[in-house]
């Protein structure tokens, strides 16, 4: 554990955000719209690109925490100031900073008052959603898990639709109702910990490392289930998500679906399964059932969304579902898949969500009876639209296919009948998704409304062009990503899994039978073999 | 019969109050010679007798644990903690008063010095070691307390909250002083540790008399912190009595009578504690429960902060149940973190009052952040400390508090603090909603001084400081621990 580089780069990256709030905050008037944009815009742009600093300096070979930082910040109780990444936290940082400048540039125009509130609280927010992606002090981890609460709360509450008053305090009472509890369950652990071995620390790493007894364990992993599955969100606790969805500014959307939800699905990973693997083992039928009912509910209810962008949210739950799933399937394929989709299904979500906003910002209506035929006058929207959904169905080709497969591979490998229920989600959700897309892009152009629309302007096309990369590179040539978690995947595997490895051998020759017409698959199967460490292990050197 | 052998007190036990209170006894004759158009001057001295006492705080403190006056008055680093305390709260009280008494027309000498008359009296309470003194202690500062509820003479609010407090408040000091009678009359002393010792030496576990008394003390406590059961006086005082004395109530003494059921209950009563742990947790748990659940109805925020406050008091008896050493520097880092949060929120209440407007209803707060930004943006902090969340000083004493309960494994009272935290999110969360979401009330002007915003943007300031950089806080916190 060390820092390759000779600077506190991720303090430098969770506080930069930071930095560019503090003088909107204090400095400009807040009649200078276009400077706090271009301030806000900048400053998220500068946080993205020192993020890829990171790229070439991430040593893939190991498990091990990286950059780390590690100073004491409350010594009298053992909190550290404790920051690292591994393989997952590295694309959840780099998909934050990257999502986070889409949304502010995606609110340019969309937002026109308060603007100066509103970006420091999207500033804000992404110091929160770094700071929890790196934090390896709990407490350390619980502040920013918590600092992204009231931010969030005034940008639904603030700029969101109709019900935004309703929505912000049912988002904020929910997932502080899920949290609270986890704090508790983080003292327990402390203190059981200090009763071990005598030491007060608040370090996950070494409670990684601990075995817990299990009756500790089982409550800990209760607590944790709240706290997470609220955020996930998790069937039942998921309904929530619709209501902050759909009164939500663009821009909130985007980030709550794009990063706030994988919160959840990264606590699990990271907190849930190796400090409370036994526990984590007793409770996978019961989260398998809720993932499953998540699968198939959700989709059904998308099928009678007339709201395009409620619909978009039913959708979440849905594919949150297939992470969930896939986590407690406590192989390498499964947990593999569940954070390549974490990755995916912020890309595919958050371009949805743009999409909407856009026709959203020109009609103000989002109804989907309002719209048809809109392809014929907005070409370039639709065929943005188009990669979108086929990303979010899982067309093979584009993300949402290795994510979904990979999953569905692990579970496959547990369970049969769970593989046949998540799978016959995805013919739901494919049809939730097509039918969409089909009232509202063909069809006759019917309402006079529509025939005056303008299709995407340049900076509104600049927002959707990246995310559209990000999907047919993961789509065609996953490699880079999964090899970029397979180590920390692998070490996690070990600790809630510890039979796995006869397993894994057995994978590969099976891999090797499945017939399959995608290319992308021979480059996954690659990643198991020792060579590919080896690949890995040059690619760390430099 | 032994010769009663009175030793030459050792002055230096209570210097702080005693300079104290020898200023006030000055401050009442300057009065006399101070026209009414610059009673402001008693302010200005009231501050600098605070700061005289602050200093004797200081130079006492390297003294370390000394006794006097026949070891019925201690002064030890936990007694310090909470006159230093006191002396911050009666600072940041007199700043804010000054204008808001003006406004009220009732800019009278006796304002300052009832109030620190009332210092001084929490002050003698924290450093009792008899159970004469805690007595004595406590009734120079409820008297002079009820007074100040009172001040509005002409407001029947103020007359009412007065009453009702006075009533209920003589009622609960009997019921505390038959207590102590009955620890006399088992114990035969009124020394604190020699009631402990005697009690650890003779086993009176079973004892009615002893048990009686032990409820009789809890009750009346729980009267003085405004706990459930004994509640129903808080919302009256707090919404009657003037907004300045409410801070000050809210705070001070809140404050000196935790620090006081810390010394009995755990240096007179250690081996009581199966009787008195389980009562104080139900009181506990009731008053989470009632305190945060009544104040999501309330429309006035003062009676909303009182309910709250009734919860909060739950919160800190926590740490009290658990006992430890964590548990009691809980309960002072939650005072102190507290006494900034609270008088900040009653500081932003008083800003909105002005001749003939109130300014104590929550929707007087429409739009408040919106034309005030940076007092607004003062407000939030003060609000999500108070509800707990970071990184403001409420979290890291809450988290303190829980950590002591957790420690001494009562989970299930962690848990219903933890979700009674949650409550208090929502109704905390509807002041921010209406100072930002809400549209203004057009004409709207602050009636601000300088003194005012000052503590504003102090308190502000501490809440984040303490939140951020609570380290050297826990540090002396722990080291003031009560010595049992």
């Amino acid at each position: 554990m060390n820092n390759v580089l000779g600077f506190p780069i991720l303090s430098l990256i969770i506080f930069l955000p930071l930095i560019g709030a503090i003088p909107i905050m204090l400095f400009v008037p807040k009649q200078k719209e276009e400077l706090i944009r271009w301030l806000s815009a900048i400053t998220t742009f500068v946080t993205f690109i020192v993020s890829l600093i990171l790229i070439p300096n991430f040593d893939t070979a190991t498990h091990e925490m990286q950059f780390v930082e590690r100073h004491s910040w409350i010594p009298s109780i053992g909190v550290q100031y404790f920051l690292g990444i591994d393989g997952i936290s590295f694309l959840l940082v780099l998909l934050t900073t990257m999502i986070t400048f889409i949304a502010v540039l995606s609110s340019w125009h969309a937002i026109s008052e308060r603007l100066k509130e509103f970006h420091v609280c999207v500033l804000l927010l992404e110091v929160g959603m770094l700071g929890a992606f790196m934090a390896l002090d709990f407490v350390f981890f619980y502040v920013f898990w918590e600092v992204m609460l009231v931010p969030m709360y005034f940008i639904i509450g603030i700029w969101g639709g109709p019900r935004r008053l309703y929505s912000a305090i049912k988002f904020f009472l929910y997932t502080l109702l899920g949290s609270v509890f986890m704090l508790v369950a983080i003292l327990a652990l402390f203190f059981v910990y200090h009763h071990y071995t005598g030491e007060y620390t608040f370090n996950i790493l070494k409670y990684m490392e601990f075995n817990f007894p299990f009756n500790v364990q089982w409550w800990v992993f209760l607590a944790f289930f709240l706290g997470f599955a609220v955020k996930v969100p998790m069937f039942p606790f998921h309904t929530w998500l619709p209501d902050a969805h759909v009164e939500a500014p663009t821009a909130g959307s985007v980030i709550l679906a794009g990063i706030l939800l994988k919160m959840g699905t990264y606590g699990f990973v990271r907190f849930a399964l190796p400090i409370t693997p036994d526990a984590a083992h007793t409770f996978v039928p019961f989260i398998v059932t809720l993932s499953i009912i998540a699968i198939i509910y959700a989709a059904f209810i998308c099928l009678a969304q007339k709201d395009m962008k409620k619909l978009i949210a039913y959708s979440s739950v849905s594919h949150m579902g297939y992470i969930t799933l896939g986590t407690f399937t406590f192989n390498p394929q499964g947990l593999e898949g569940a954070i390549l989709q974490m990755i995916n299904h912020g890309l595919s979500s958050a371009a949805l969500f743009l999409i909407v906003g856009l026709v959203y910002e020109r009609r103000h209506t989002r109804m989907i009876a309002d719209f048809g035929g809109l392809a014929k006058v907005m070409p370039i929207y639709a065929v943005f639209f188009a990669i979108a959904t086929m990303s979010s169905i899982g067309l093979p080709g584009l993300n949402g296919f290795i994510g979904e497969f990979l999953i569905l591979l692990g579970v496959f490998k547990v369970s049969y009948i769970w593989a046949f229920l998540a799978a016959f989600g995805i013919v739901v959700g494919a049809a939730y998704a097509l039918w969409l897309y089909q009232r509202t892009m063909f069809g006759k152009l019917e309402n006079p409304e529509n025939i005056e629309l303008k299709d995407l302007n340049l900076r509104e096309k600049w927002t959707l062009i990246p995310l559209i990369i990000m999907m047919f590179w993961i789509g065609l040539y996953p490699k880079p990503f999964l090899d970029t978690m397979h180590a920390s995947v692998n070490n996690i595997v070990q600790r809630v899994n510890p039979g796995y490895t006869p397993a894994l051998e057995s994978f590969r020759i099976e891999s090797g039978s499945v017939p399959t017409a995608d290319p992308t698959h021979a480059g996954r199967a690659n990643t198991n073999e020792p060579s590919g460490h080896g690949d890995t292990a040059h690619h760390g050197g430099h | 019969m032994t010769p009663i052998h009175i030793a030459y007190p050792n002055i230096f036990v209570i210097l702080p109050e005693l300079i104290l209170m020898c200023w006030v006894f000055f401050m009442m004759m300057a009065d006399l010679f101070i026209s009414k158009e610059k009673k402001e001057v008693n302010a200005l001295l009231a501050i600098i007798g605070i700061l005289l006492s602050a200093a004797a705080v200081f130079v006492v403190m390297p003294s370390g644990h000394i006794t006097s006056f026949n070891d019925s008055m201690v002064s030890d680093s936990f007694a310090l903690f909470f006159k230093l305390l006191f002396c911050i709260a009666a600072v940041l009280t007199i700043l804010i008063s000054r204008k808001y008494i003006a406004i009220e027309g009732m800019n009278w000498g006796e304002y300052y010095t009832l109030l620190l008359f009332a210092v001084s009296g929490m002050m003698v309470l924290v450093s009792a070691t008899d159970l004469v003194t805690i007595y004595l202690g406590m009734e120079f500062m409820a008297l002079t307390v009820y007074v100040l509820t009172g001040y509005l003479r002409h407001d029947t609010r103020s007359n009412e909250a007065a009453l009702k407090y006075f009533l209920l408040g003589a009622f609960s000091s009997a019921i505390i002083l038959y207590g102590m009678v009955l620890l006399y009359g088992v114990t035969g002393s009124t020394n604190i540790y020699k009631v402990a010792s005697f009690l650890a030496a003779n086993d009176n576990f079973s004892n009615p008399v002893m048990i009686a008394s032990v409820i009789l003390l809890v009750a009346g406590f729980a009267f003085k912190v405004a706990a459930v059961p004994f509640h129903m006086w808080a919302p009256d005082a707090y919404e009657g009595a003037p907004t300045s004395i409410t801070a000050f109530m809210a705070v001070g003494p809140k404050a000196a009578s935790f620090a006081v059921i810390l010394r009995i209950f755990l240096v007179a009563l250690p081996a009581m504690k199966s009787h008195w742990v389980p009562i104080f947790w139900g009181i506990s748990a009731i008053s989470m429960l009632l305190g945060n659940i009544v104040a999501v109805a309330q429309t006035n925020i003062k009676r909303m902060l009182a309910y709250s406050s009734i919860g909060h008091a739950g919160f800190i008896f926590m740490g009290v149940i658990s006992g430890t050493k964590i548990g009691i520097a809980s309960v002072m880092l939650y005072m102190l973190a507290y006494l900034f949060m609270s008088i900040g929120a009653f500081a932003v209440i008083i800003l909105l009052r002005k001749t003939g407007v109130r300014g104590d209803e929550i929707k007087d707060f429409s739009g408040f952040a919106r034309k005030h930004p940076s007092l607004g943006l003062c407000m939030l902090i003060f609000l999500v400390s108070l509800i707990g969340l970071p990184p403001t000083a409420g979290f890291i004493g809450k988290m303190y508090l829980l950590a002591a309960a957790v420690e001494a494994e009562y989970y299930y009272l962690a848990a219903i603090g933890v979700l009674m935290s949650v409550v208090s999110l929502f109704y905390y969360m509807q002041v921010a909603k209406t100072m930002y979401i809400d549209e203004e009330i057009p004409g709207q002007q602050l009636v601000s001084s300088n003194a005012l915003t000052l503590v504003v943007y102090f308190c502000a300031a501490a809440t984040l400081l303490i939140g951020m950089f609570p380290n050297r806080f826990i540090t002396s916190a722990l080291a003031s621990v009560l010595t049992m």
